[in-house]
C-alpha cells in the first residue's frame, strides 16, 4: 500500500462510520420519547454527517479519481464501504440506540485524540474539531445509560438487552490489519490495540455506575472493514441511495 | 414531580457572550439538573448562541408581578408559570 | 365599577396602548382559553409537521441536502418546544396539551394531513407552506400575549432558512433535467392549494375573528394574509419557472392584486375532520412515539427520584 492509500483507507473508513450512524440516528426524528430528546438526538446526528461529508470529501480527494463526498455516499456498492458492523445495526428501542452510542462515541472519542497527532494533517484537524463534539455525544450516552441502567426495572431490564445485542459488534473496533498496521508506521493512526485499555476502562466504570453487567465477550462478528457488511445494510443503502440513482448525472 | 409523569419544568438563562449577563431564553422539562442543562443546551443553543447557561427550576422562582402596586394581578399565580389549572374540561366539550 | 369591570377596563387599556399581557397579568378567562388554544394548535402543527418531512430524511439525494432537512426537522422540535413553553405561561402543562392532541381534541393544520409523495414535495413545503407559515408568523410577533410573542420573534428569525432552502431547492430541480422539472411542477400542483388553505375559512365565515383583532392577538384578517402571501408567491414561481395550478390567476391592476379561483372548502373540511390523505397515519406516528417512550421518561423520573433520596456526598 501506498502512503496516499493507507490515507484515504482511514479516510474512508472514519467517514462511512460517520455517514451510516448518522443516517441511523435521523431516523430517530419524530420518534424520541420526548421532544427534547428528539432534538439531542438530531444534533449529534448532525455532526456526525458533518464529520463524515468532510472525510469522504478528502478521501475523495486523495483516491484521485474525481468522486465528491456524493459519489462516495450514493454511487458505491455495499461490497464497497467500510464502515464497522456496530454504527449499521439498527436502532431497536431508546436503550438499544443509547448502548450502541455508548459503545461507540467511547471508541470513536479515544480514537480522534490519537488522530489529533496524525501525520495527515486534514484528518489531524478533522478530530480536532470532532473530538469536542464527541464528547458531548459520549456524555449524552453516559447520561442516559446511567438514567435507564439505574432508572426502572424496565429500564434496566432494556438497557441490558440493549447492551448485549451490541456487545458482540465491539470487537471489530480494535482488529488490526494491514490498514491499521501501515497508518501506525506511517503516523496516520493509533494502533488499535492501544485503544482497548482505555475503552475498557471507560465502558466499565459507566457500567458499574448503571448497575449493570458486563456482557461476555463470545461471539465477535466482522469484516465491516473487508466490505463484509450484515443483511440489513443493504436495505438502509437502498433507502438512501434510491432517489439519487434513479436520476444518473442530475444535480440535487 | 407531576401526577402525570411529567418532567418538571426548568427556566433557561443563557450568557450569549463574555461580558454580558444571563437572559432568559424560554423553558424545557427534564428530570433533573443535569439532564436540564444537557437539554437546554441542545434546544437553546443550536446555532451556538450561548457560552454559559443556567437553569433553574421553574418551582423555584417566586414572582413578583409589574403591576402589583395596582390590584390588576391574579393574587392566586405566585409562580411564574402554574396557574391553577382550569383547563381540565371533560371530553364532550368540543371546540373550546 | 365594580372589580371585575375595572380589570377588564385595566386589560382592555393595556392590550389598546400596545403593551404586552405578561402571564401573571390579570386576563379575560376567554382571552387565557382563545391563547392556549391557539397557541397548542401551533405547537402541535410543529411537532406533527415534522413528520411530512422527515418522510424524506433517510432518502434525501445529497449530503447537504440531508444534513439542511435534518436541521430543519430538528428546528420543528425546537419550535414545537418553546410554544409549549409560551402555553404552558398560561397555566397548561405540555403533558395535558399533548394528551388532548392524542385523543383528537385539539388540531394542528391540516396542511400536514398531505402526503409528501416525492422528493420534490419538501420543496414545495418550504416554499409554500413555510412562506404561508412566515406570513402568518410575522404579524404574532407583534401579538398582546408577551411569551407567544418572544416564542414567534425567535421562530420567525430561525425560520427565515426554511423558505429558502425550500426555494433553492426547487430552483435547482426546475432548472434541472426534464423528469426534475416535472417533480417539481407535479409538487407545486399539489400543495398551492392546500397552502392557501392553511390561512383559515373565509372573513364571512371565521368564527373568532373579530375578537381576536380586538384583543390584539390577530392583527390581519384570513382573507388579507391569503392575498398578501398570493401577492408574493406568483412573481417567485415565474422565477422558479413552474405555473401555479389556478386557471383564474391574473393581476387586476384596478385592485393592485392578483385575482385567484375559489378555493375547494369541501376539501378543507374534510380535511379538518379528520378524513384527509394522512390524517389517521399522523396521529398513529405520534401517539405510538410518546406510548413508547413513557418507560425512558419514567425511568429518567425514577432515577432523580433515587439520587434526590440519597445523602450529600
Amino acid at each position: 500500500m501506498t502512503e496516499v492509500e493507507v490515507r484515504t483507507a482511514c479516510a474512508l473508513r472514519l467517514g462511512d462510520d460517520g455517514l451510516v450512524l448518522s443516517h441511523r440516528l435521523a431516523e430517530w426524528a419524530s420518534r424520541a420519547p420526548e421532544l427534547e430528546e428528539d432534538v439531542a438526538l438530531t444534533n449529534i446526528a448532525l455532526d456526525l454527517l458533518g464529520q463524515a461529508r468532510t472525510l469522504l470529501t478528502h478521501a475523495g480527494g486523495l483516491e484521485g479519481r474525481g468522486r465528491d463526498e456524493n459519489d462516495l455516499a450514493y454511487l458505491r456498492e455495499e461490497r464497497d464501504f467500510v464502515n464497522c458492523l456496530l454504527v449499521e445495526q439498527e436502532n431497536g428501542d431508546f436503550g438499544s440506540t443509547i448502548a450502541r452510542q455508548l459503545l461507540w462515541s467511547t471508541y470513536q472519542l479515544g480514537l480522534l485524540e490519537a488522530l489529533t497527532r496524525s501525520t495527515d494533517s486534514t484528518l489531524a484537524a478533522v478530530a480536532a474539531k470532532a473530538v469536542k463534539e464527541v464528547a458531548y455525544h459520549r456524555d449524552h450516552a453516559l447520561q442516559w445509560t446511567l438514567r435507564l441502567g439505574d432508572g426502572t426495572e424496565e429500564s434496566h431490564r432494556r438497557m441490558q438487552a440493549g447492551l448485549d445485542r451490541m456487545w458482540p459488534f465491539t470487537a471489530e473496533l480494535f482488529e488490526r490489519d494491514g490498514v491499521t498496521a501501515e497508518a501506525v508506521a506511517l503516523g496516520i493512526g493509533p494502533d488499535p490495540d492501544g485503544l482497548r485499555p482505555g475503552w475498557d476502562a471507560a465502558v466499565d466504570a459507566v457500567l458499574t455506575e448503571a448497575t449493570l453487567r458486563r456482557p461476555a465477550d463470545t461471539w465477535a462478528p466482522t469484516g465491516g472493514r473487508r466490505g463484509l457488511h450484515t443483511e440489513r445494510f443493504g436495505h438502509l443503502l437502498a433507502e438512501m441511495q434510491h432517489l439519487h440513482r434513479s436520476h444518473p448525472g442530475a444535480r440535487w | 414531580m407531576s401526577s402525570s409523569g411529567e418532567w418538571p419544568l426548568w427556566e433557561v438563562f443563557v450568557r450569549s457572550r463574555r461580558g454580558l449577563s444571563h437572559t432568559h431564553a424560554g423553558s424545557i422539562h427534564a428530570a433533573d439538573a443535569t439532564m436540564a442543562l444537557r437539554n437546554a443546551r441542545d434546544v437553546y443553543t443550536r446555532r451556538g448562541e450561548g457560552s454559559s447557561i443556567w437553569v433553574v427550576p421553574a418551582s423555584a422562582i417566586t414572582a413578583s408581578s409589574p403591576d402589583e402596586k395596582d390590584p390588576f394581578f391574579d393574587p392566586a399565580a405566585d409562580k411564574v408559570y402554574r396557574h391553577p389549572t382550569f383547563y381540565d374540561i371533560p371530553d364532550e366539550v368540543r371546540n373550546l | 365599577m365594580d372589580p371585575t369591570e375595572a380589570l377588564e377596563e385595566h386589560f382592555r387599556r393595556t392590550v389598546e396602548g400596545e403593551q404586552r399581557i405578561e402571564p401573571r397579568d390579570w386576563m379575560p378567562d376567554a382571552y387565557r382559553a382563545t391563547l392556549v388554544r391557539q397557541i397548542a394548535q401551533h405547537a402541535h402543527s410543529e411537532i406533527i409537521g415534522m413528520q411530512p418531512e422527515g418522510n424524506w430524511i433517510t432518502r434525501a439525494p445529497s449530503l447537504r441536502r440531508k444534513a439542511i432537512l435534518m436541521a430543519k426537522v430538528q428546528d420543528e422540535a425546537g419550535h414545537g418546544l418553546y410554544l409549549y413553553a409560551a402555553a404552558e405561561t398560561l397555566g397548561t402543562s405540555r403533558d395535558q396539551l399533548l394528551d388532548l392532541l392524542h385523543r383528537g381534541r385539539q388540531k394542528y393544520s391540516s396542511i400536514f394531513n398531505y402526503p409528501t409523495l416525492t422528493w420534490a414535495d419538501v420543496g414545495a413545503i418550504g416554499w409554500l407552506v413555510d412562506g404561508a407559515a412566515i406570513t402568518n408568523q410575522i404579524p404574532l410577533c407583534r401579538c398582546s400575549y408577551g411569551p407567544y410573542a418572544r416564542a414567534m420573534t425567535r421562530i420567525c428569525k430561525e425560520e427565515s432558512f426554511h423558505q429558502r432552502q425550500g426555494f433553492e431547492l426547487l430552483h435547482t430541480l426546475s432548472h434541472g433535467t426534464a423528469a426534475q422539472l416535472a417533480m417539481a411542477q407535479d409538487a407545486v400542483n399539489r400543495w398551492w392549494w392546500p397552502s392557501l388553505m392553511m390561512f383559515g375559512p373565509p372573513d364571512a365565515e371565521s368564527a373568532h375573528g373579530a375578537r381576536s383583532a380586538a384583543w390584539r392577538i390577530k392583527r390581519h384578517s384570513n382573507d388579507e394574509l391569503r392575498q398578501r402571501f398570493v401577492d408574493m408567491t406568483v412573481p417567485q414561481s415565474e422565477v422558479l419557472g413552474v405555473s401555479l395550478p389556478d386557471p383564474e390567476l391574473r393581476w387586476n391592476a384596478e385592485r393592485g392584486h392578483y385575482d385567484f379561483g375559489a378555493l375547494d372548502w369541501e376539501e378543507f373540511r374534510a380535511v379538518v375532520r379528520g378524513d384527509g390523505p394522512c390524517n389517521r397515519q399522523r396521529l398513529a406516528h405520534r401517539v405510538a412515539a410518546h406510548e413508547e417512550g413513557a418507560w425512558v421518561r419514567e425511568a429518567a423520573l425514577a432515577y432523580a427520584e433515587k439520587r434526590r433520596r440519597e445523602p450529600a456526598a
